[in-house]
């Protein structure tokens, strides 16, 4: 048997890395699908039917797995993490029935008017049902972003005894729910969900553009599919910079506010100035590949940049290293990799957004296979980016699970047994593997089937319209 | 801390703010059972049609069913936010229970998404009959769940907990039967009204024996009330059924579900948690958190309502014959 605290962390470190997946596809695809709704209504193009009833299958399945495994994150704080959902609860519960109400219950609702009413409601109310369904993704990661970053950067809260038990009680509404950190936290991630879905079209649309002008082979829909690469590169172009800039500013907060993460992230073990840069570094003993708090490394750096980046500009800026802080580091290995992971990808999907800008304008974005060969690859990457990058957030905070207030050691349900557990661990683990491999069959089979074809739509193509709009 | 004045130290409006977020609670917990209650009962029901009419099933719920699950993420949340000690005991001691109840789920969201994406008979049998599955096992689950916290039972499985499963399995099974009068009249709802009368008697059967095995005081003004109000119910049910009165079989039902919270809270009351020895009073939230809760809960709750409004008024009357899940 697995001992308790143990398979707990593992257990909610799967079920919430799973989870994450779901929800990215469906605040990335949110703008995405009110765009096209509104053009479908205002032009009557089938192309934006098209875009929009594709999509929408997508949108729709990742939903549903989005509310299974979200409905299993929300107990999980009572079944295994009982000490947490005491201590923090009256500050935590909130934001998370908040998120209920404002955010699920408009998405849960509208999204029934949105799949199944194109014909059934005014085109008016269809329009709202989008940007509800779109507003209620966004919502969720607000409420539930303001409790993360809670836990990340606590304040507005006194400890006091309840029951017996020190518990955290409200001082400050707004001290405690507007955190720096959320602003950071919230831009870093929706832009995230936006790039992530972006690299997903293109990456599925390249293939199609790839097997048609390349390959030669017919292709159902190929306009339809040159369309979406089209639109997901205008998508790429924007967020791809605008994720490494603010991610750059949210890193720099960090350092001033998660000290401990941020020497984590870096591999900083002793409190200096002229702190290198790390690209990359290894262990140099074999024990040190098996222990993520090895100090004995070998790496490629540049002299002073990690300081240069925290500051601003000043080489000289002192970093305080993992050894100053009486707490455990975590482990660092994890955090420095996944930190490295995350922004390589990220500088390669700026490069990728050039790259296709570059080829769409010298009209060549149709006859370059490096570059499809490279969209096709990035297709699941910028989810792998928002993986590494949660890594960084939720494993570089330990030990703690509320920063400086509450070890996860000690946030554990104190009477779990250690069988209990390991079947729930065990259960997850099957379950969760057949879950996304369903999840991926059943993209595949709906990026297959393609869109819906021009005799099945319905929108009353306006050619009054259509010659205007195409000038 | 004084820019909050009062809203720190006592109760907006002196309102009786713990007793009110009972109600609160127990108001998001039987919209849970009598929304998603008739999803599940047409999970059941779904066993026994023919392709056309699952299809048809299917359909009928589609708009509908991810919109009333959420209604447990309220109450889940509403719970936490209200009561978190509470919330916390509660789940981590019916630890198995909870995941049964969260596979349940999952297993009933997913198999309609899959099942209408191949039409081969193999994978339609294998997620049909997860689909039934998951609706099967769900609200049996829940039930077990709500009469062991009720009763402040420790152990996971008890006799009395299992007769209330099955009581609530049943109450979904009347609560899809009514709900298929609404939207699908014809021959699939006539022949559905058997399994509702059926499911009638023995919801009243079950929730009798229940509490007959549990202990509880049955001469009780709440019990002896409860029990009698849900005997004329199902009374009116049955007449509604056989007389072809889709909408007053479906307001019977959502009498039985109000009565089985009363009776809830009632056997609750004082408690929120009797088995970890919980008041509603001891595990309430301070008086500054409570306060903004109340108000931000008094502005969403009427706006979460009309969402449900603008949902069921969309898709109001019976289904179209084209109209499928897809």
């Amino acid at each position: 048997m697995i001992d308790p605290t143990i398979a707990s962390r593992l257990q909610f470190a799967l079920t919430v890395m799973v989870h994450i997946i779901f929800p990215v596809m469906s605040m990335g695809l949110a703008p995405f699908l009110i765009w096209f709704t509104v053009q479908e209504v205002r032009t009557g193009r089938p192309i934006y039917e098209q875009l929009r009833r594709f999509w929408t299958k997508i949108f729709a399945l990742s939903f549903v797995i989005g509310t299974v495994t979200g409905l299993v994150l929300e107990f999980e704080f009572a079944t295994n993490f009982a000490t947490f959902a005491t201590v923090a609860g009256e500050l935590f519960g909130g934001p998370l029935a908040l998120e209920g109400m404002m955010a699920f219950m408009l998405e849960a609702t509208f999204l029934g008017v949105f799949i199944f009413g194109r014909d059934r409601v005014s085109d008016r109310l269809y329009v709202v049902s989008s940007v509800a369904v779109g507003l209620g993704t966004w919502l969720s990661a607000v409420w539930i972003l303001i409790a993360n970053s809670w836990m990340q950067t606590p304040r507005g809260f006194e400890l006091v005894t309840k029951n017996g038990q020190r518990v955290v009680t409200l001082t400050d509404p707004l001290a405690a729910y507007l955190t720096p950190r959320f602003g950071y936290m919230f831009v870093h991630m929706q832009n995230a969900a936006v790039e992530s879905v972006a690299l997903f079209m293109a990456g599925v649309a390249a293939y199609y553009v790839y097997r048609h002008h390349i390959r030669g082979q017919s292709v159902d829909a190929i306009a339809f599919w040159e369309t979406t690469l089209k639109i997901a590169i205008v998508a790429l172009v924007i967020t791809a910079p605008l994720q490494v800039l603010h991610g750059d500013a949210y890193a720099r907060h960090v350092a001033q506010s998660q000290p401990q993460k941020f020497a984590a992230m870096e591999a900083v073990w002793e409190t200096g100035s002229y702190v290198p840069e790390y690209i990359v570094a290894f262990p140099t003993t074999l024990d040190g590949v098996f222990d993520p708090r090895t100090r004995e490394l070998f790496g490629i750096a540049i002299p002073g940049f990690a300081s240069w980046l925290v500051s601003g500009g000043n080489p000289e800026a002192t970093i305080r290293g993992l050894e100053s802080f009486s707490t455990r580091a975590p482990p660092v290995a994890i955090v420095f990799w996944s930190f490295r992971i995350m922004v390589a990808l990220g500088f390669w999907f700026i490069l990728l957004a050039f790259w296709s800008a570059f080829r769409w304008r010298r009209g060549e974005l149709f006859e370059d296979d490096l570059l499809h060969r490279a969209l096709m690859i990035s297709a699941p990457l910028g989810i792998v980016a928002v993986e590494v990058g949660w890594i960084v957030t939720e494993v570089g905070r330990q030990p703690w699970v509320i920063q400086g207030v509450l070890q996860t050691a000690d946030s554990v349900t104190p009477g779990l047994g250690g069988q209990e557990a390991t079947l729930t661990l065990v259960g997850f683990v099957g379950g969760y593997t057949a879950l996304l491999l369903l999840y991926a069959a059943v993209c595949r089979r709906i990026i297959r089937s393609g869109p819906p074809s021009p005799d099945e739509l319905t929108a009353t193509d306006n050619s009054a319209q259509e010659v205007r709009t195409d000038g | 801390m004084g820019e909050f004045g009062g809203l720190t130290s006592e109760w907006l409006f002196g309102l009786p703010l713990p007793t009110l977020w009972f109600g609160l609670v127990l108001f998001a917990l039987g919209a849970f059972l009598l929304l998603d209650g008739f999803d599940f009962g047409i999970g059941v029901l779904f066993a026994t049609g023919s392709k056309s009419e699952r299809e048809r099933l299917l359909a009928v719920i589609g708009p509908f069913w991810d919109g009333n699950e959420v209604w447990l993420v309220v109450f889940g949340g509403l719970l936490f936010a209200a009561f978190p000690s509470a919330y916390a005991s509660l789940f981590s001691r019916y630890y198995l229970l909870t995941f049964g109840i969260l596979a349940g789920l999952g297993l009933r969201g997913l198999a309609p998404e899959l099942y209408e994406q191949r039409d081969d008979v193999r994978w339609r049998r294998l997620w049909g009959g997860a689909f039934v599955v998951g609706s099967t096992l769900t609200p049996f689950l829940f039930g077990l769940l709500l009469v062991n916290w009720v009763t402040g039972a420790t152990a996971t499985l008890t006799l009395h907990g299992v007769f209330g499963g099955l009581a609530l399995l049943a109450f979904c099974v009347l609560d899809g039967v009514a709900f298929c009068q609404l939207k699908t009249p014809g021959p699939l709802a006539v022949r559905m009204r058997v399994h509702g009368l059926r499911a009638g008697i023995a919801y009243l059967a079950l929730l009798l024996v229940s509490l007959a095995v549990s202990g509880v005081d049955l001469q009780s003004l709440v019990v002896l009330g409860c029990v009698f109000a849900s005997v004329l119910l199902i009374g009116t049910y049955s007449w509604a059924l056989r007389r072809d009165r889709p909408v007053g079989a479906f307001v019977a039902v959502g009498g039985v579900a109000l009565v089985l919270l009363v009776l809830f809270g009632g056997l609750a009351f004082p408690y929120i948690d009797r088995g970890a020895g919980l008041t509603i009073q001891d595990a309430f939230i301070s008086p500054l958190m409570a306060n903004l809760m109340t108000i931000a809960t008094a502005f969403l709750l009427p706006l979460v309502l009309s969402y449900f409004v603008v949902l069921y008024s969309a898709f109001s009357g019976p289904i179209e014959s084209e109209e499928s899940y897809g």
